[in-house]
């Protein structure tokens, strides 16, 4: 069907998002400690700081946060995990690995406002008494780097940072910690691993890093957007959060839109919003193009069609359509993308990325890329599609990690909606699609 | 891999003689900077990726003589550093260009043009995958998805972001890097060599004036949704932003 600019019964555009970590992401200087005092910038530290570590755990717990980093746990309720008086040094580590293929909101949130994750850090840290923190931010964003060196070191020369800070005796030390590229350091104990100086790959669960994480000592890994949202819900309180989103997904949050649309970019608004409403604002499909398939939440959440463009973007009800609210990286393909290409090209990186760790993994993508590889070039049986579906069956659940899992979605979910696509390509003996016609620039070749 | 750093095949008799040591000036002078990285971690063995960083600063790869300096200030075996250096893609195992390109061929990018340009990069500088240009300045490779896909598609520099790009505009860009011409990315600082930023990575701040300011504070894209949400129009209803004319249309009501 095709996503027209027309607006709907639900009101002007302006009332569907909701910009508050982007709010400000406009001005000359937005990355600045100075524009972030502007803009309220660490009054949620000092509101914070008021309360006891407890009760600030019970409050950000009581404003529904959850993880923004794909899982959607509880923020509040990691944070209680983490036994206190066990006379252990407790950490905190943000995980700014961004690498799901198409998720893309961490990185341009900490390029125009690293200070919100700064302040974050800070109220985390006092509430889970832990005092060094780190951040880990995957290599290949050095433009990122630098404003997170920046930013921490006008932190700490503000007194937001070191010792007794803001005169509340508490102390905290932030590391900076650039990885190496590898995706499966996203995952959080790979993470962990990684941060430790060793090759990143999961551990067996449990011990939970709440438990044993860093150094074997209770940590709290957190995604930057989660983290970055905390100064907010405390500064103007758990109620004005509570009133956006849904009762089970409160909130805002940054929906990354990307791909055949006409409006590439990040829009925050409450939880919930519709990919309809989002495409109805910032101008639909490229001209002359309509919607085929789209990522609610990355490449590792099943896919949808444009029969899902009023499922609400929220955990419960993406969950209920099928899928995963991940990462809300909404990846937009239109009529003239091939899915069996779309789909050997993130089985290819799965594979690339497994970190051989397990055996489902690290052997079930080798041989769904063989087999996809084929397909795609004109080479496939009817059969082999039994067999995908059979290897993403022995790689889902059967692996150490969710990044198997994560696999093996695109392939069921692309079957499921487009098993005849891949049929045209066993029974005509290749792809009957132009990758031409899906270029950026294509249609402006044709008119020019 | 069938061939180690050195290029010499994989042998099956005399195993190799140990790598030879940095001269003692460099040696010195990075011990010093080694020792502010470990400081910055409860556990020493947490800078093995920044030195890792550290090393390739100084040598452009991580070489067999890198692989000891590590192993030699953390108190690890050669075998352990480089079981971790080989894991990681962002640690070259072989001497490489000045300037890292890098094209996405992620599902996303490589639909929206990014399979092109690689295709025609690779025509244009005569290499392949991970090959370098004999006059040593550019390395090419494919890179998977970095981030930016509200931009693509995306060809990173020495990772800073090259963002809606062509072939076209990736086939001047790399001319310029092979000229000596000074290149500034769509987001992020102007070019330094893959060295100066294996610094940065290793954790020592840009200290080059303008760097953290350059190109702004978010790119369009970035701005799309809060643009809307204040009532602006943005420019819409055309997928290809020319360089230049996209962030006109977009920065005019700062």
């Amino acid at each position: 069907m095709t996503v027209t600019a027309e607006m709907h019964e639900n009101g002007a555009p302006e009332k569907l998002l909701a910009p508050v970590l982007s709010a400000f992401w406009d001005e000359p200087q937005s990355w600045t400690l100075e524009t972030y005092h502007r803009h309220e910038g660490y009054e949620g530290l000092r509101k914070a700081l008021a309360m006891t570590p407890d009760d600030l755990i019970a409050y950000v717990k009581d404003s529904g946060l959850r993880g923004r980093g794909g899982a959607g746990f509880p923020t509040g309720m990691k944070w209680q995990f983490i036994p206190q008086g066990d006379g252990k040094p407790h950490y905190l580590v943000v995980n700014a690995d961004e690498s799901e293929p198409g998720t893309c909101k961490d990185i341009p949130l900490l390029f125009a406002n690293p200070h919100s994750l700064i302040e974050g850090m800070i109220i985390a840290c006092y509430a889970i008494r832990s005092e060094h923190a780190f951040i880990y931010l995957r290599g290949e964003v050095v433009p990122v780097l630098r404003r997170l060196h920046e930013a921490v070191r006008e932190a700490y020369e503000a007194g937001y940072l070191g010792e007794d800070i803001l005169g509340s005796g508490l102390k905290l030390d932030i590391t900076v910690h650039a990885g190496a590229g590898a995706y499966i350091c996203g995952e959080e104990t790979a993470l962990l691993d990684s941060l430790e100086g060793r090759r990143g790959q999961p551990r067996l669960r449990p011990p939970f890093p709440a438990v044993e994480g860093l150094y074997a000592c209770p940590t709290v890994v957190n995604n930057v957007e989660s983290i970055a949202s905390v100064p907010a819900i405390l500064n103007k309180g758990k109620d004005w959060f509570k009133a956006m989103g849904t009762e089970k997904s409160p909130g805002f949050t940054l929906y990354s839109l990307s791909g055949h649309v006409a409006g590439p970019g990040q829009y925050e608004a409450p939880l919930g919003i519709t990919l309809r409403q989002l495409l109805d604002m910032s101008g639909g499909m490229r001209p002359g193009h309509r919607l085929k398939f789209w990522t609610p939440g990355g490449s590792s959440t099943p896919m949808f069609t444009a029969e899902h463009l009023d499922v609400p973007l929220d955990y419960e009800g993406v969950g209920a359509a099928g899928s995963m609210l991940g990462t809300k990286a909404l990846q937009c393909f239109d009529e003239t993308t091939c899915v069996v290409r779309a789909v050997t090209r993130w089985t290819e990186f799965y594979a690339h990325e497994s970190c051989g760790k397990c055996t489902p993994c690290r052997e079930g993508t080798y041989w769904l890329v063989q087999l996809l590889r084929d397909i795609e070039a004109g080479k496939g049986v009817m059969s082999d599609l039994d067999k995908l579906n059979d290897i993403a069956d022995n790689i889902n659940g059967k692996s150490f990690c969710a990044l198997g899992d994560g696999a093996a979605s695109p392939i069921f979910s692309s079957l499921k909606y487009f098993r005849e696509e891949y049929e045209q390509h066993i029974t005509g003996k290749g792809c009957p699609f132009d990758p031409r016609k899906s270029t950026l620039w294509a249609d402006t070749e044709v008119n020019a | 891999m069938t061939a180690n750093p050195t290029g010499q095949g994989v042998g099956l008799g005399m195993p190799q003689l140990p790598a030879p040591d940095f001269p003692a000036d460099v040696r010195a002078r990075l011990e010093a900077d080694a020792k502010e990285v470990i400081a910055r971690y409860p556990d020493s063995r947490s800078a093995l990726l920044p030195l890792l960083h550290l090393t390739q600063a100084e040598e452009g790869f991580v070489s067999r003589t890198g692989v000891r300096f590590c192993a030699e200030v953390l108190g690890l075996t050669t075998a352990e550093v480089t079981a971790v250096a080989t894991f990681y893609t962002m640690y070259r195992r072989k001497a490489s260009g000045d300037y890292q390109v890098g094209v996405c061929t992620n599902t996303l990018c490589a639909v929206m043009g990014g399979d092109a340009i690689f295709d025609e990069l690779k025509e244009h500088l005569g290499v392949g995958n991970n090959e370098t240009t004999p006059d040593g300045k550019v390395t090419l490779e494919h890179i998977e998805c970095n981030a930016a896909c509200d931009y693509a598609p995306v060809v990173m520099v020495n990772w800073e972001f090259f963002d809606n790009q062509t072939p076209e505009s990736a086939k001047a860009m790399v001319d310029d890097l092979i000229a000596g011409r000074p290149v500034a990315p769509t987001r992020g600082a102007p070019l330094c060599t893959y060295k100066e930023t294996a610094r940065i990575l290793a954790g020592f701040p840009d200290e080059r004036e303008g760097a953290v300011e350059a190109s702004g504070g978010a790119g369009p894209a970035s701005l799309i949704g809060l643009r809307i949400a204040r009532g602006e129009t943005p420019q819409l209803g055309k997928v290809v932003h020319p360089r230049g004319e996209a962030s006109a249309a977009t920065e005019e009501g700062e």
